[in-house]
């Protein structure tokens, strides 16, 4: 029993010193420590986007209708970046738009983990006839392309941010169902289930406490791209107008209100594009380093 | 290799029926009434009304719908689209080659690049080579390729004027599509200037389309490469005094290849939903394009045909990966 309690509870004597080792793993990648660095300062301009935004995103200057960045000529210091065509400072829409991709990338993962890990604890334990249905069901999510069904759930659900997050999350789900059903099926043949089924554990509890911790890694690898992926997701549907609506400061929404100013204006087109790519680079770099402090098996390659 | 084939085929047969089942489902879990949706017809009088409910077979139970559904499938009827008032099948069929082509190409293009590439980084593992491309295919894989083909645009097609801006070929020319690939097409036509016209159209498409492959498959040959590099077969190579090219090319490269098809095959579906990126920045007239305006204005039975149709697309294509797996790998063809 109490090999099992060292694995399970929050409290284990380990716990530090698992954390400390994971840390000097992480560490050792320049990369992913350089995303963690740059994603939590996205974090920070976006709880503090009131603070740190020279305007607000919805203010409309009359008098500058597209400024050019200050670097240009014709820039102006009070619009760092430029203004869009209604004249509305894009510096400010940018910082203001992380909170919808945070907040779109954080919201896509809850759900989809809950579901999917759910699942796909349920299909490993119980397996049979039920484990068949769910993995059919989730072979068909899959076999078609993404974006695609995210764009007709979408259309059946009607166009906002909400309903694309909802789909986005129900494609990003079967990810988890067979990452969680694989390691449940791996780890249910161990000692330390049967011991924990011998003593006398009860099914919720086996399935919770005692397996689920040791399925982690693989998820919270997972967990970390589908968050990149949710946020280019959901700024390729706001960019084709089935995601967040106009005048939200939604970084694919913003691309997709300026499209049609690509040859007077760059900024406006440049800069959301780049805000994008920035923060799914740095989540990227950072579920690099992640995969390969967690996965021992990849560590040394 | 028979029993293999027909016992990847058989697997199949669960996912396409669901796969009827979902675009069956959609039309009648749309909000609003099906048919005026599948009518597209704003004002109908409660006599129409009456009369297409019975033509749609809305009025019978829904198994018996799905009977009928999938009996029309099979007989190829798919519907018939609101706008065009085409079937929905044949406007499928005329659009499809390009999409095929740019995919094609664009694969092409992530193939060619990504595998020497990934094969290099992994022979000189840690040098400036090696995190240049990780780099660049870590930045790659992080692209939002709707921003990206802006981005070419706005240096290729407007700054540099290199190359054209949307479209498939320049409009001076004109002929009668014979394959449906633009390539092929303006070859035979014999006009003057017409092929090149067509792969200048080609280049910036396929260069956004193949962005996020060719990252993908530079990564996976690169970590594929560094496994067999360790392998006891490829040391004994060396030791025999074989030269490192061979030994790379021959003996490492050729193990190395098996998870990179896999992903060369997982990429069909990803190029697919590239595609409804890349069709719509460059007006590209391929079924990416079809199926955003169809969603657009409301076209719901071609949205449904389309959805059936792409997903077997995709489903048949994995299934041509998987038989090139079993080829590749006798241990899998003799597994089952």
């Amino acid at each position: 029993m109490s090999d099992i309690d060292m694995t399970t509870s929050s409290q284990g004597p380990g716990r530090p010193a698992l954390l400390a080792e994971f840390w000097r793993h992480f560490s050792e990648n320049r990369g992913a420590v350089l995303g963690l660095a740059v994603f939590l300062f996205i974090i920070l301009l976006a709880v503090f986007a009131d603070v740190v935004a020279p305007h607000a995103p919805h203010e409309q200057y009359r008098d500058s209708f597209l400024t050019p960045p200050v670097w240009q000529e014709g820039g102006d210091w009070r619009f760092i970046l430029g203004t869009d065509p209604v004249g509305r400072d894009v510096l400010s829409r940018l910082i203001y738009g992380s909170r919808y991709s945070l907040f779109i990338g954080v919201i896509v993962v809850t759900i989809s983990l809950l579901l999917g890990v759910t699942l796909g604890l349920l299909t490993g334990f119980l397996r049979g006839a039920f484990d068949n249905a769910v993995m059919r069901v989730m072979d068909v999510l899959m076999s078609f392309p993404s974006l695609l069904l995210a764009l007709v759930l979408v259309a059946m659900l009607g166009p906002s941010l909400t309903n694309a997050m909802i789909a986005i999350a129900l494609i990003q789900q079967p990810h988890y169902v067979r990452l969680t059903r694989a390691a449940v099926m791996s780890e249910m043949s161990k000692d330390y289930v049967t011991a924990a089924r011998v003593s006398g554990v009860g099914r919720l509890r086996m399935m919770f406490r005692t397996i689920l911790p040791n399925c982690m890694a693989p998820l919270i690898v997972q967990a970390a791209l589908s968050f990149s992926s949710a946020i280019l997701d959901a700024a390729a549907l706001g960019f084709l107008g089935m995601g967040a609506q106009p005048p939200t400061p939604e970084w694919g929404t913003m691309l997709a209100d300026s499209r049609e100013y690509v040859t007077r204006a760059w900024w406006v087109v440049t800069m959301p594009g780049l805000a994008i790519l920035i923060t799914v680079l740095a989540i990227n770099l950072m579920g690099d380093g992640l995969r390969d402090a967690l996965d021992p098996r990849l560590r040394r390659s | 290799m028979l029993r293999f084939l027909l016992w990847r085929a058989l697997l199949l047969v669960p996912t396409l029926i669901g796969i009827t089942l979902v675009s069956f489902g959609f039309i009648r879990l749309l909000p609003g009434d099906p048919v005026v949706l599948m009518a597209g017809e704003r004002s109908l009088t409660p006599e129409r009304h009456a009369e297409l409910l019975k033509q749609f077979g809305f009025d019978r139970p829904v198994w018996e719908q799905y009977m009928h559904y999938v009996w029309d499938l099979l007989h190829g009827d798919l519907g018939v689209s609101l706008k065009t008032k085409m079937p929905v099948l044949q406007e499928f069929l005329t659009l499809f080659p390009a999409t095929v082509e740019l995919s094609l190409a664009a694969m092409l293009f992530a193939v060619v690049l990504g595998i020497p590439a990934g094969v290099i980084a992994a022979v000189r593992r840690g040098s400036l080579y090696d995190q240049t491309v990780m780099g660049a295919a870590l930045v790659g894989y992080s692209m939002p390729i709707f921003w990206w083909g802006l981005l070419l645009i706005i240096l290729f097609s407007v700054t540099l004027q290199w190359t054209p801006v949307s479209g498939r070929i320049g409009l001076v020319y004109f002929f009668q599509p014979v394959t449906g690939f633009m390539l092929i097409d303006s070859l035979i036509s014999g006009q003057k200037g017409a092929f090149t016209s067509a792969v200048r159209h080609l280049i910036l498409p396929t260069v956004v389309l193949g962005t996020i492959p060719l990252a993908v498959i530079a990564r996976q040959t690169r970590s594929a490469m560094l496994e067999v590099l360790g392998e006891d077969y490829v040391r004994t190579a060396r030791a025999k005094g074989l030269s490192p090219f061979r030994v790379v090319g021959l003996h490492a490269l050729r193990n190395a290849m098996i998870p990179v098809i896999t992903t060369i095959g997982l990429q069909v579906g990803v190029l697919l939903a590239g595609a409804i990126l890349t069709e719509t920045i460059f007006s590209w007239p391929g079924i990416g394009k079809w199926m955003i305006d169809s969603i657009a204005r409301r076209d719901y039975p071609v949205v449904q045909g389309g959805l059936l149709l792409i997903a077997a697309v995709v489903m048949l294509v994995n299934l041509i990966v998987d038989l090139l797996y079993g080829l590749t790998d006798p241990r899998i063809r003799h597994r089952r």
